[in-house]
């Protein structure tokens, strides 16, 4: 897995391409918790995601806790068919703010 | 049928998986249906990993069964750890809002709902996981 960080002019863009697991996703959490520390939205770009377990909900569950917590948003986008059926599965379709 | 006996870690992980899309690309199963396989993989091998020996390393046997005819994908996970049922954790409320929720605890659900068939049993010391999913 892979993440990109792309700055805009108010809000951090990030970029994800591979697998998010048990492996990979410490590091996409590490990613979103240090995009926060910079500014209070972050974009998280899943279109070259086609694989997400629990592990990686969590990541996500804890970004959008932290967007909450900051007053700021995290806007999940181009979100593919497998992840968007662990998304429905999870209820997170409705938890997440997606784009 | 092929068996892997590993150690149940996070480490080993991409050897179970690695071995079962193997499998499954070998009859051209289509990812709408390998994908969900994995992720139930997935899932079951990280708790056998972090919970199973209550925090200390023991092994793990996976059995991969991929039949063409008819379609079917069986999985095998064994341990001898704790003596545990997963299927009988309640499944988590899918409903809350993100400020309600608990980190953790859909991995099992997922499992639960991506496969056709799951069973647990209990027998000569092992904890014996089987999943199913028509290809």
């Amino acid at each position: 897995m892979t993440v990109e960080e792309i700055k805009g002019e108010n809000s951090i863009q990030l970029s994800v391409e591979g697998q998010v697991d048990t492996i990979t996703a410490p590091e996409l959490q590490q990613h979103i918790l240090t995009a926060f520390q910079k500014t209070k939205s972050v974009i998280l770009d899943l279109g070259q995601v086609g694989y997400m377990s629990s592990a990686g909900l969590r990541a996500l569950l804890l970004g959008q806790k932290t967007a909450t917590s900051k007053g700021g948003t995290m806007k999940v986008i181009n979100v593919q068919p497998a992840v968007m059926q662990v998304f429905n599965l999870s209820g997170f379709a409705k938890v997440l703010t997606l784009g | 049928m092929k068996e892997l006996n590993l150690t149940a870690c996070d480490e080993t992980l991409y050897t179970v998986l690695d071995e079962i899309k193997a499998h499954l690309k070998s009859l051209d199963c289509p990812e709408e249906i390998m994908t969900p396989i994995l992720i139930s993989a997935e899932e079951i091998y990280v708790n056998i990993a972090h919970y199973a020996y209550g925090g200390k390393q023991g092994m793990a046997k996976v059995n991969i069964d991929v039949c063409p005819d008819p379609g079917i994908c069986r999985l095998v996970f064994r341990d001898k750890g704790i003596p545990y049922n997963p299927l009988e954790k309640e499944d988590p409320d899918t409903t809350l809002s993100a400020e309600e929720r608990k980190i953790g605890g859909l991995g099992i659900y997922f499992v639960k709902e991506m496969m056709d068939k799951v069973e647990y049993e209990y027998k000569d010391g092992c904890n014996i996981l089987t999943i199913e999913k028509m290809l």
